[in-house]
């Protein structure tokens, strides 16, 4: 009885001082003058406009990725294509890659001295240190979930009724539609739910190629940091409070979606 | 099934025509190209200029404190991750699903906002006096806290499995709690709690958000390797920001790549 107390003390203690009590404090810190200040500082101009391009972003990255994972997942699980494993490898390749890597290896391609920074440039489209590039290094870092989410599925579901369906008569893209596609359809959920987490919420790779121009290239994520920096706590704190909120409207869902039955 | 299905290429909704050549393409586009041009810089000076920009001692320091800070974590996770798991899965309090649905945070949580929430607590304007900003062990702190899940989910579920009886047969013999932990559970357990070490290794390795803020990044001292690629980025040091890049994508890949590979092996093995 004194070991099982024990144990539970020392487990929830650590779990205490690493994790709720830090995001516990949080809450309190930002709150701590009252709701005005903090409703001026999440409706100040730029950080409206850093929570905008931020859902922008996750707007582009999403629905290209969640394309993405589905015809990866049905290439890795339905097909015999050669060379599936590198596929897979490459799929999961982000996962390996720290952030700040991600960031630099796309100056290396559209930065200044990249192999086609100058080309964008000259056409009036730069991408480093402007939207485009962060749009590209979330997608990268966010590329696997869909695919890691909806491949177990597939595997799963089998083939009984696809095959069924072809058999009479359905073409490829009908038996996609109305048999493989609402079969999958929440592990695909889950999959998007966490993509939008991670393009949300990523620093590191958007912070190596963004130009971090107030109002124009600034995340919530890089605001968090940048009025830190500033000595705008306010601010800083209103927009890491923005991104906790996402953050566990995220993990409801998740727990909504696969309610873990081992605890 | 009654009826065997011929081996040949499954029907169904199998993409076709030119979906593979898309999805090969857009991956090519997002993570191959990338990939490929940090292997052209890093190729273009040499190899005397790789060594060269790996071992200068700014970078080389980097990577040391990088490294083991990292395995620091992952052994704390060891430890505290199994603990965790086995109370979350033999243990019965109020609120154990709440935190047992809180575990995932750190997985969902802005690294950034984990950063600034760390500094909060035991930075400069601690509420509880405690600052350890520019410090070692701001790193390890943050390491941990965005390792936190690795270790307790891949536990909880052989946890969950495992055979109650071994424990029981054990206890009649007369052995007691600690021995049948040491003799009976960790054996069980081992091959999850490794898998889940590596998993925070490799992604202890990587880390950004989280330390940058609370480590203070001062060179020799709390400077992990990805904030010192940030600052080579930011001086336009292409070759060194490229060859310490290489090193770190080497060791995490090396990591989970040998993590799948045992992994394979022994669920061929198992039975």
């Amino acid at each position: 009885m004194i070991a099982r107390l024990t144990l539970r003390f020392v487990a929830l203690g650590y779990l205490g001082a690493l994790l709720l009590v830090p995001v516990g404090i949080i809450v309190w810190h930002t709150f701590s003058g009252g709701l005005g200040p903090v409703w001026d500082a999440i409706t100040a101009p730029e950080a409206v406009n850093a929570l905008k391009l931020t859902l922008e972003i996750a707007l582009v990255a999403v629905p290209l990725n969640t394309a993405f994972g589905i015809l990866a997942a049905l290439i890795l699980v339905r097909t015999n294509m050669p060379g599936k494993a590198l596929l897979s490898a490459l799929v999961d390749l982000p996962f390996a890659v720290s952030p700040v890597v991600i960031g630099f290896t796309l100056i290396l391609v559209y930065g200044q001295n990249g192999w086609f920074g100058a080309w964008f440039v000259d056409h009036g489209y730069p991408v480093i240190f402007s939207t485009p590039g962060m749009v590209l290094a979330t997608i990268f870092v966010s590329l696997p979930f869909v695919a890691r989410e909806v491949v177990p599925v597939l595997r799963e579901i089998g083939t009984e009724q696809e095959q069924a369906a072809a058999t009479l008569g359905a073409t490829p893209l009908q038996t996609f539609r109305r048999i493989t596609l609402p079969a999958i359809r929440w592990g695909v959920v889950y999959g998007v739910v966490l993509t939008t987490a991670r393009a949300i919420g990523e620093y590191g790779a958007v912070a190596v190629v963004s130009g971090k121009v107030i109002g124009q290239t600034q995340t919530l994520t890089l605001r968090v940091q940048q009025s830190y920096e500033n000595f705008d706590h306010a601010g800083a704190y209103a927009a890491a409070l923005e991104l906790a909120v996402i953050a566990l409207a995220t993990l409801f869902l998740m727990n909504l979606l696969h309610p873990r039955k081992d605890g | 099934m009654a009826i065997a299905l011929p081996r040949t290429r499954v029907t169904g909704a199998a993409p076709r025509g030119v979906a593979p050549g898309l999805a090969v393409t857009y991956l090519s586009l997002i993570v191959l190209l990338p990939m490929a041009a940090l292997a052209w810089q890093t190729q273009k000076g040499g190899w005397s200029t790789f060594v060269d920009a790996v071992t200068a001692p700014d970078a080389a320091a980097a990577l040391k404190l990088t490294l083991a800070a990292a395995l620091i974590v992952a052994a704390i996770n060891a430890i505290f991750g199994t603990l965790i798991a086995w109370v979350l899965v033999r243990d019965e309090f109020h609120g154990k699903a709440v935190v047992n649905s809180l575990i995932d945070l750190p997985f969902a949580l802005p690294t950034i906002v984990a950063g600034l929430t760390l500094l909060t607590l035991y930075g400069p304007d601690s509420p509880i006096g405690l600052n350890v900003t520019y410090t070692r062990t701001a790193v390890v702190l943050a390491l941990l806290f965005e390792t936190l899940p690795f270790v307790i989910r891949s536990v909880q579920p052989v946890l969950h499995e495992l055979d109650r009886d071994m424990e029981d047969a054990a206890a009649s013999l007369g052995a007691r709690g600690p021995v049948i932990f040491r003799r009976i559970i960790l054996p069980n357990l081992l091959p999850a709690v490794v898998s889940g070490m590596a998993l925070a290794f490799a992604r202890a390795i990587g880390e950004f958000g989280s330390v940058v803020m609370i480590s203070g990044n001062v060179p020799f001292s709390t400077e992990v390797a990805s904030v010192h690629i940030f600052s080579q980025v930011s001086s336009d040091y292409e070759a060194g920001a490229a060859a310490l890049s290489v090193v770190l994508l080497a060791i995490s890949l090396t990591v989970l790549i040998s993590l799948s590979l045992i992994q394979r092996w022994s669920s061929k093995h198992d039975r």
